[in-house]
């Protein structure tokens, strides 16, 4: 048991997916028993990944060698921390946003809890893969149960965001294998250790070749992470997205993100010889104008959920500079910012779909509307996110950026990342305060709002779960530092990723 | 060989460029039909071309490099359940926009692009 704990991740959501296509489970009548497997199937996840998490902690990263084909030529599947912690968050998001769609959403449609096993099969199945193949089809999986979750529902709006979005992430599919080809054509390997150990030795016009294969790879996780010049599909998609599925989408910019942490730290890092850190002159950039770019369109946001899709571009952003310092501090105080950002933003999103649902057909357009039913208790909602999102004081996205601003102290961007994370960090405060003022100060004169359906225990209970993942995180900063610490330094440290892979024998 | 090889692979991706930013849904989709053509053909190469080579271990001196073939045959796999969706979600949003322009509504100024108005004919 203990030896197929990596690929358990992979395996639950895929055959609890499956099951739930099958009779007991099928039917639109059925959807109490959906909701049952889909809830046991979550916390089986959340289970497992918290134990393989803690067995990585103890006993080292995990190799898991598919069919026992050894590396390099087998699939591997790779469990270090960085992965186990991904896959804690990723089961808590997936629990969460299964929670919130009982109160309703989930029977818009009679797939909605199947896609999103498969949605996190395909996610999980990116955090741990260590072949580059292998991260492909995992996208697939992913991208594919995307598509189709975010046209749950229906509606003109989701059709015309699907289909930027269907496109777009096609011709990302094919550029993910333009560059697979070229990088195999000059390594022939496709497992990533392997791939480092290969890049070193190649000839200087075969270097050529693996850097324009490593720039498109670039291309396409900047795609997926919604990285400056590709991010315009995200705050559309976003918003078009029904409330739990945006939430979910939350961890998917993520995905790119960290398979740019992997791979440009791993294949194209300090021991790449002439292709070390090659990317680095283009993240800096672009991950400054990134934050920027988020930074307006949250200015410009006219609803709340747009404004949560500008907030996850901001994160994004934040992201990659953690990344471009490329130094173990600076991953891990990225590490630790990304999972305190994930749950704040996906909570946000909720939050949004909460009080449309009160304000009748304003939705949560920052208009002049009719009073909001539970105003007290979604003022606090809001509130609490809107302190964490911005990173003030208490909560733990204040401590995010802090481990990010600290982590620049002693480069020589300093300046440039001071004043680009603190600035927006300003905006944020100043939008989210003018959106809270609109949506629950300015009301036209109240009347009788009965009719509308009132915050149910799932809605309120899954938003709970994120939102309280912010103090938690500020409360136990200290144990997170350590681990996001020492997850940091596995992912930096190529050799140990060689011997755990047994391939250094290997080298020719 | 190569030559031949490379032109065609090239001229299926210009092709699909040109497709893929026209304003139509349809073209599109062909754009993106041709772009997985071109795709496949290209991770195909990626192992080297030669000919009359099979892919079996110690039977004669030279080899085809197996893995290029099992890539090319997921993506295929892969490719054709994309391009299956995508036109589905094509006609989806042709009937629930009622056209099949990209963004959804026909741009302000086609018209006048494509044929001057009748006053000044």
């Amino acid at each position: 048991m203990i030896v197929h704990l990596a690929i358990l991740p992979i395996l639950i959501p895929l055959i609890g997916g499956l099951l739930m296509l099958l009779p007991p489970f099928a039917g639109p009548l059925k959807y109490q028993y959906r909701r049952v497997a889909a809830l046991s199937l979550m916390l089986m996840q959340l289970a497992c990944s918290i134990y393989l998490m803690l067995m990585v902690v103890q006993n080292g990263a995990i190799m898991y060698a598919v069919g026992d084909w050894q590396p390099p030529f087998g699939i591997i599947l790779y469990a270090d921390q960085l992965a186990a912690m991904l896959l804690v968050l990723t089961s808590l998001l997936g629990l969460a946003i299964t929670m919130y769609s009982f109160a309703g959403i989930d029977r818009k449609g009679k797939y909605f809890h199947p896609l999103v096993q498969f949605q996190l099969l395909g996610i999980y199945g990116a955090f741990l893969t260590n072949d580059l193949f292998n991260l492909f089809v995992f996208f697939e999986v992913l991208l594919i149960a995307s598509y189709t979750l975010l046209m749950h529902g229906g509606g003109k709006q989701k059709t015309e965001a699907n289909v930027h979005y269907v496109i777009l992430n096609l011709v990302g599919s094919s550029l993910f294998l333009f560059a697979l080809g070229t990088l195999y054509g000059v390594t022939g390997t496709l497992n990533i250790p392997d791939m480092a150990m290969r890049i070193t030795e190649l000839s200087s016009s075969n270097q050529l070749i693996a850097q324009a294969g490593g720039s498109l790879l670039l291309i396409v996780f900047g795609l997926k992470a919604a990285m400056l010049p590709l991010h315009f599909w995200l705050p559309q998609t976003y918003a078009a997205a029904s409330a739990p599925v945006a939430a979910l989408f939350a961890i998917m910019t993520k995905v790119g993100v960290y398979c740019i942490f992997r791979v440009y730290t791993v294949i194209f890092g300090e021991q790449a010889g002439e292709l070390a850190n090659m990317i680095q002159m283009w993240v800096w950039p672009l991950a400054l104008l990134t934050i920027g770019a988020g930074a307006v369109g949250a200015l410009a946001s006219n609803n709340l959920r747009t404004l949560a899709g500008n907030f996850v571009i901001i994160s994004v952003g934040t992201l990659l500079i953690a990344f471009a310092l490329r130094t173990p501090q600076a991953t891990a105080a990225g590490l630790f910012y990304l999972v305190h950002s994930t749950l704040i933003t996906a909570a946000l999103f909720l939050i949004a779909d909460m009080i449309g649902q009160q304000r009748g057909k304003a939705l949560d357009y920052f208009v002049v509307a009719r009073k909001i039913k539970q105003q007290a208790m979604l003022g606090i909602l809001f509130v609490l996110a809107a302190m964490a999102v911005a990173g003030l004081p208490p909560f733990g996205g204040f401590l995010g950026k802090l481990l990010v601003l600290q982590s620049a102290i002693g480069s020589n961007e300093i300046v440039w990342v001071w004043t680009i994370i603190l600035l927006p960090s300003l905006i944020s405060i100043i939008v989210l305060s003018r959106a809270g003022t609109t949506l629950f100060w300015r009301n036209t004169p109240s009347f009788d709002a009965d009719e509308l359906p009132g915050v149910s225990k799932w809605q309120l209970g899954g938003t709970l779960l994120l939102i309280s993942a912010s103090p938690l995180i500020a409360l136990f900063g200290n144990s997170i530092v350590e681990y996001s610490n020492s997850a940091a330094l596995q992912l930096h440290d190529v050799d140990y990723l060689i011997d755990v892979m047994n391939l250094g024998g290997n080298t020719q | 060989m190569e030559t031949v090889y490379v032109i065609c692979v090239g001229v299926l991706t210009f092709c699909r460029v040109f497709l893929c930013l026209r304003g139509r849904t349809f073209s599109v989709v062909l754009g993106l039909t041709m772009l997985s053509y071109a795709v496949n053909l290209f991770l195909f190469s990626s192992g080297r071309l030669n000919l009359k080579d099979a892919a079996i271990l110690g039977m004669a001196k030279t080899y085809a490099d197996p893995l290029p073939q099992a890539l090319t045959l997921t993506a295929i796999v892969i490719g054709f359940a994309m391009i299956a969706f995508v036109v589905i979600l094509a006609m989806r949003a042709r009937a629930d926009l009622g056209n099949d322009y990209v963004d959804g509504s026909q741009p302000a100024d086609t018209d006048k692009l494509l044929k001057p108005t009748r006053d000044k004919v």
